[in-house]
């Protein structure tokens, strides 16, 4: 034998990221997120459509309540696509945060049978999510097409509108993923993250500008507080760059902001690694 | 060469009261001045100093009661959880089966299915796709393979369980009793499948398993594991026989604290149930067996006029035959009494049986022990392979021939 692996199993004491580990499962990471895709679609008799006609109805709510009842106007972008960006990124997040944080606890009969890097089933999770995000990009894009090719958007270039998206793409992701994994650790041991969870991602969609417009808010500390919400950028640079593209716009970021994603990806993932070790035992 | 797998002073801690895992905040919080003030969680070691090592090549079975830490061994070296103390050397890939079917979503196609539960174990998915054809043939479900998983049955979905993981390419094979349920031939077929892999393929194996007919064609060396530590590691014929004796003292004890009725003059102290053969530790359909019973006499005078019936019982609780005897052995002495049954031949089906004995003095009830003593008769086929029992055929087995 010219190559022997050598795996050495010993009491968790040192601490690692375990990047090259899952880098070696990567296949599975794929293979989590093509069945988790797969059953949804299939337990649910209209499948794929729920995708779309989830974003449309509230979008529709969303402008007969604010625009036609309220007459709350939205910047000079048609209404439909202002609040579609925003459900856009809101979705996603959402999503990604509920499918991550249930993860573990649903995946259990896995977990105390085979061993691989547990960390690919919050990944997998926020991946299932980001598949719902593609197909609802689509309606996106139709709908921008639309209002272009009927001269509401005229400065629009679908360059920096992609760009933008896809800026505003891995901002949320990342801060999906982190707090979705940081309460996938936490909810093996405290069953508590049920119920803790629906009114984290209440309040956190009362503090992302989905359905209102960050410069409607005249009191400072709150307006700091919401700028410092990552998905208030991700909305942000995505409503920017249709509105105004002849540049490509970057909207004015708190120092504090990168800081905070960091720092929440970090406490997520250190949580994570120090506790999955006895998943297994404990789930 | 050096080992395959070492295992090095091996330890694992666990906490009493398992059947509250998880929490809620609230138990953490009432629990939190407890712990503030020094009261320990009892804890307790379901591994103790566990040292071994196995060479390549070999088939290790691992034998022990419930809850003697075979599980927990298992999970360990498949990296399920980690050890507390001490560490393990693997030197190859490991494939565990510590349950067949792992992750099988009833939503899922067979197809989908097999590639899923492959790359769970640790397949590429280009080997899944190369060996696809192969899996599928020897499960034997073709055609229901484009079928979702929910309309298969149980039979059917542990052989495509199995046969995924049989075609899994890993130098060290973990087995956990995955061969307790489907059915007598897709069983026999697994345990032929995996004795080519460990004979053929030079593949380590480690088996846990209760089948001890299993382990003794699978393995050739056994470990029997006790109380967490390794009592014996030795051939597997004699860790069996270890095993069957340690276990048969449970038998006594058991005796001992079992409800019983009658007055007592006379009390069964011990069973034995074994086969006339010397040296086997296992009991075949139509062979001879022995039953011994030690009775205690209570009073100081002798007995006379004792009779003892044994009832057998299959395990749905009917009774499928009936001794009786009257004749007995005083032991000059002490005060013991011994009775000696052989049944020749003995006609009836493999599966599990218990005892009932009732043993009467002067026409008085003296003693009545009910569903004592379980013993195992085995399938004489895997022996003897001209005789074929099929399951649920009746409980009895003739001696026929055919007549042209």
């Amino acid at each position: 034998m010219s190559e022997i692996k050598e795996t050495i199993i010993r009491p968790k004491k040192v601490f690692s990221f375990g990047v090259d580990e899952i880098f070696a499962y990567h296949e599975l990471i794929y293979f989590f997120t093509w069945k988790e895709i797969k059953v949804r679609y299939k337990q649910a008799f209209l499948g794929i459509f729920w995708t779309i006609l989830q974003p449309l109805l509230l979008m529709s709510i969303f402008i007969l309540l604010f625009s036609d009842g309220l007459r709350i106007t939205t910047t000079s972008i048609p209404s439909a696509v202002y609040y579609l960006s925003g459900l856009l990124i809101w979705n996603v997040f959402s999503h990604a945060v509920s499918n991550a944080s249930q993860s573990m606890v649903n995946n259990a009969n896995i977990i105390k049978k085979i061993y691989f890097p547990r960390l690919i089933i919050p990944i997998s999770a926020v991946l299932t999510a980001s598949f719902d995000f593609l197909i609802g990009l689509v309606l996106f894009y139709i709908f921008v097409l639309y209002f272009s090719v009927n001269d509401k958007l005229p400065h629009l270039s679908w360059g920096y509108l992609s760009i933008s998206i896809i800026v505003a793409y891995l901002v949320t992701i990342i801060t999906a993923f982190s707090i979705g994994t940081f309460l996938s650790a936490v909810n093996v041991k405290y069953r508590d993250v049920r119920y803790v969870l629906p009114f984290l991602i209440q309040t956190l969609f009362f503090l992302s500008p989905v359905m209102y417009d960050t410069n409607i808010i005249k009191v400072a500390w709150i307006k700091q507080l919401i700028d410092l919400n990552p998905l208030t950028y991700a909305i942000s640079i995505v409503r920017m760059n249709i509105e105004n593209p002849l540049d490509f716009n970057w909207p004015e970021m708190s120092l504090l902001l990168p800081i905070f994603i960091l720092l929440m990806y970090f406490i997520a993932l250190i949580t994570f690694r120090k506790t999955e070790a006895y998943f297994a035992d404990i789930v | 060469m050096k080992p395959i797998i070492e295992v090095n002073h091996v330890w694992k801690e666990y906490q009493k009261g398992i059947d509250r895992k998880y929490k809620s905040l609230r138990d953490t919080l009432l629990d939190m001045p407890s712990k503030l003030f020094g009261a320990e969680k009892e804890k307790f070691w379901a591994l103790e100093d566990i040292d071994f090592k196995v060479e390549a090549g070999e088939s290790l079975g691992i034998i022990g009661r419930n809850g003697a830490g075979k599980s927990t061994l298992l999970k360990i070296l498949s990296r399920i959880t980690p050890p507390t103390k001490g560490e393990i050397i693997l030197r190859g890939r490991i494939a565990s089966l510590l349950e067949v079917g792992t992750g099988f979503h009833p939503e899922l196609t067979g197809r989908e299915n097999v590639f899923f539960n492959g790359s769970i174990l640790g397949m590429k998915h280009t080997e899944i796709k190369r060996k696809y054809d192969e899996i599928v043939a020897f499960s034997g479900v073709e055609s229901f393979i484009d079928t979702p998983m929910k309309h298969y049955s149980s039979g059917m979905q542990m052989r495509l369980a199995f046969s995924v993981a049989a075609h899994l390419d890993s130098e060290i094979l973990l087995i956990d009793e995955v061969l307790a349920v489907g059915d007598a031939e897709f069983q026999k077929k697994c345990i032929g499948k995996m004795d080519d892999v460990s004979k053929g393929e030079g593949k380590t194996i480690l088996f846990v398993s209760h089948d001890m007919n299993a382990l003794s064609n699978l393995t050739s060396r056994g470990m029997l594991i006790q109380d967490g530590t390794v009592f014996l590691d030795s051939h597997i014929q004699n860790s069996i026989k270890k095993y069957i004796e340690v276990n048969t003292q449970n038998v006594e004890t058991e005796i001992r604290n079992a409800p019983r009725y009658g007055n007592g003059v006379v009390k069964i102290l011990k069973i034995k149930i074994h086969s006339s053969k010397e040296n086997s530790s296992f009991i075949y359909s139509l062979e001879d067996i022995e039953i011994s019973v030690t009775l205690e006499n209570n009073t100081a005078e002798k007995i006379k006029d004792l009779k003892l019936d044994i009832g057998i019982n299959n395990t749905s609780g009917r009774r499928v035959a009936w001794l009786t005897s009257h004749d007995y052995q005083e032991s000059p002495k002490s005060n013991e009494i011994f009775m000696h049954f052989r049944i020749t031949d003995i006609p009836l089906v493999p599966g599990d049986y218990n005892l009932n004995l009732y043993c009467e003095v002067n026409n008085n009830v003296a003693d009545w022990l009910k569903n004592i003593s379980s013993f195992k008769i085995l399938n004489s086929d895997l022996h003897n392979p001209k005789m074929k029992i099929p399951e649920n055929q009746g409980d009895i087995i003739l001696k026929y021939e055919t007549l042209c």
